[in-house]
């Protein structure tokens, strides 16, 4: 190899490991970080809305259950600044789990949870698509997140 | 350029070579129309479930099927059976390179049965639990095993030319192919034990519910090596033929051979960079498989620099100066060596397809383009551009010299690859950029997103996917041109004696080579790599699957089994 072909593969590896320190930096120092395996939860085929778990304000969770071809609860409502604890949980086949504008992006995978945390800081309404190919009416799986100040005021 | 080397070819061996390459050539027909349904179903151009008996998601898994399994995996083969034993100035065995075609052929008709008649509707990554018939599966399988017999049917041949050559080194050519097959015998263990071992059993009922966890993984751990399958065979014609074509040599021999071994060593141990979206895989496994990922962006890296420095050495040979005055004498429109055409317009596209393939590797960067229509528009830019073209390039070669007849239309061969970059960047921008917008892949938005009836109407993507519409129907354009090209050379009559003929390149620098003048050490480190970076996997996949699933048909929300009871209850 000549001087040069030794700089070039010099400033490849270079390139590439600064790449991947910032994905390590962003994992580790903003906690921007992709789901992991989970063995405390068992499949479920009940879902549940959105319910507290403690006594923190504005902590919830939901069981999500996706089945060909609806999301069950198919909206949920949620006051702005929620953290919620989403389990995922899949009723037959493999479905997708992305919020639109969101990098909120998950697989429902029969035999195993997945799990994330939401946040919407936002009022709105977020669709939630199927993004997996589920079977013949796969483009018509769709849910809904609404962040509204109303979900507060249905709780007091 | 000097006339590359003619050698003889038996007549059983042509005869093969040419079956090889044509029978994936016609079923690219139906590939290439299916996948001109998808754009138009996905612009809210067709707003229906399927179109003139072409249902959608159908014929969504036949373009991928075709296109990207059976044409692909056919063409590696037909260049192998080619160039290894032109290489190695060798004859082919004939008996089992016979054998692994008809296999092959039997495998990809009990397939594509399937596929026509609307019972393996599952896409070409076939997860289950959706579940196909039972023909499906057993004809990938017979695919599959009938490449590795192929291949296995070249390996006598090569240790006989180590024994009668001792101290020369392997023909680069070789090296670049046996390095495509190994990367594919490897990854393809993985997906053969998912089908014979999980999927047949199952979807002949002989079990009731498989480990779908488990079968991702074994399909991962496949999925992405397939792809360096597809690339091996276009960077077996970048090092070996790109240089001649454009009047050069290649620049370094030494760095060829350590790109091939690089792909030996870190093709495999990446698979879980397609499921970072997924549960029963621990996050660290994930990162781990993400940084395998950009060690292999690094010989692609080092390929870029090499090809270019290779033709900037032709093109100085020509007397180009200055600083830029190389890259615009290349021999873009030549039609004596046309197939440089189809090369460099296939690393062009790939400067964007390797760009947004490091993109989806980036971990938690991932989560924003998972499964949107991102994807397809980046793999676009990798298994439609430079795979496609250099395989479309080197199947017209082959079908040129093994009948021994001249190109017909050859200034309409030379613009096929222009055309088809020029579609294929259009169709990938709308794509991608629908994507980051949230337009997800594999659907028919037609029936949905896309149209204004439906509650489900998202007028912000109908610029996206009509710009990849647009694409579309170009890159169905090049495709026509090619397919006249092709079957107005193959209906002619003969215009010369047949012959094998490669425009293989000499090397400007042609030092020894040490450790990479054998195979074996790569092999075994590439193993244990892989023992390294499946072991969490197989670890997580164990702990975090609490349950196996009945299979499903794509059309009904009850699972098989039941179904099955209901039809035999009273």
């Amino acid at each position: 190899m000549d001087r040069i072909e030794k700089m070039v593969m010099a400033i490849a590896i270079v390139l590439l490991v600064v790449f991947f320190g910032a994905i390590v930096v962003a994992a580790t120092s903003y906690g921007v970080d992709v789901p992991t395996c989970i063995t405390d939860r068992k499949p479920f085929v009940e879902s549940a809305p959105p319910f507290k778990t403690s006594d923190q304000p504005l902590r919830y969770e939901v069981h999500t259950v996706a089945r060909m071809w609806m999301f069950d609860p198919p909206e949920i409502t949620v006051p702005p600044g929620a953290e919620i604890d989403l389990y995922l949980s899949s009723a037959d086949v493999v479905h997708g789990y992305h919020v639109e504008g969101t990098n909120t992006n998950l697989m429902a995978v029969p035999g195993a949870v997945t799990y994330t945390r939401l946040k919407f800081d936002r009022e709105g309404t977020y669709r939630v698509l199927c993004h997996e190919y589920c079977g013949t009416a796969h483009h018509l799986m769709v849910g809904t997140i609404v962040v509204s100040h109303r979900a507060m005021e249905g709780e007091q | 350029m000097n006339a590359a080397l003619k050698l003889p070819v038996e007549p059983w061996a042509r005869r093969l070579v040419l079956l090889e390459i044509v029978l994936p050539v016609v079923l690219l027909v139906l590939g290439i129309y299916a996948g001109l349904l998808q754009v138009l179903f996905r612009a809210g151009v067709i707003q229906a479930a399927e179109f003139w008996g072409w249902e959608y998601y159908q014929a969504l898994t036949l373009h991928g099927v075709v296109n990207a399994i059976v044409f692909t995996t056919f063409f590696a083969v037909a260049f192998g059976n080619a160039l290894v034993p032109y290489a190695l100035g060798m004859k082919l065995p004939l008996r089992w390179a016979w054998v692994s075609g008809i296999v092959m052929i039997v495998g990809t008709l009990m397939a594509a049965w399937a596929i026509l008649a609307g019972k393996a509707s599952v896409l070409y990554t076939f997860y289950p639990p959706l579940m196909a018939h039972p023909l499906f599966y057993i004809g990938a399988a017979l695919l599959i095993i009938g490449s590795w017999i192929a291949f296995f049917n070249w390996i006598p041949l090569y240790l006989r030319w180590r024994r009668e050559h001792p101290g020369e080194k392997t023909p680069l050519a070789v090296v670049g192919m046996f390095a495509t097959f190994i990367v594919w015998l490897i990854a393809t263990v993985a997906v053969a034990i998912e089908v014979v071992v999980l999927l047949i059993p199952w979807s002949l009922g002989w079990t009731q519910e498989v480990n779908v966890p488990l079968a991702r993984m074994l399909f991962w751990f496949f999925g992405h090596p397939l792809v360096y399958f597809w690339l091996l065979p276009a960077y077996t014609m970048y090092y070996t033929m790109l240089p001649r074509l454009g009047g050069g040599k290649l620049y370094s021999d030494k760095v060829g051979r350590m790109v091939f071994m690089m792909f030996i060593l870190f093709s495999i141990p990446v698979g879980a960079h397609h499921q970072f979206a997924e549960p029963a895989v621990s996050s660290g496994a994930k990162l781990l498989h993400s940084f395998l990922t950009f060690a292999v962006a690094l010989p692609s890296l080092l390929t870029a620099f090499t090809l270019a420095a290779s033709l900037e050495h032709g093109a100085r040979q020509r007397g180009a100066h200055g600083l830029f005055d190389w890259i615009v004498k290349q021999p873009f429109f030549s039609t004596d060596g046309w197939m440089f055409s189809y090369l460099i317009a296939g690393l062009v596209i790939f400067i964007m397809g390797g760009i947004s393939g490091i993109i989806n590797a980036s971990y938690s960067m991932n989560l924003l383009v998972h499964n949107t229509s991102w994807l397809p528009g980046h793999f676009h830019l990798t298994v439609a551009g430079p795979v496609l073209l250099a395989f479309l390039g080197m199947s017209l070669h082959l079908l040129a010299t093994y009948t021994g007849k001249a190109i017909r239309l050859k200034r309409l061969a030379v613009a096929v690859p222009y055309l088809w970059l020029v579609g294929v960047f259009i169709f990938s921008w709308g794509m991608m950029r629908g994507g980051l917008h949230g337009e997800p892949r594999r659907t028919n938005l037609g029936m949905s997103y896309l149209n204004p009836d439906s509650p489900f109407y998202n007028p912000e993507w109908k610029l996206y996917v009509t710009v990849a519409m647009i694409g579309g129907i170009i890159m169905t354009l090049a495709m026509i041109a090619y397919f006249t090209v092709f079957f107005a050379t193959a209906l002619r009559s003969r215009t010369q004696q047949p012959a094998a003929e490669f425009p293989l390149s000499e090397a400007y620098h042609d030092e020894p080579v040490g450790a990479l003048a054998n195979l074996r050490p790569w092999v075994i480190t590439a193993i244990v790599l892989i023992v390294i970076a499946y072991t969490p996997m197989v670890r997580d996949v164990m702990r975090g699957t609490f349950s196996n699933a009945p299979g499903y048909e794509p059309h009904n929300p009850a699972p098989v089994n039941q179904i099955e009871q209901l039809d035999t209850s009273p």
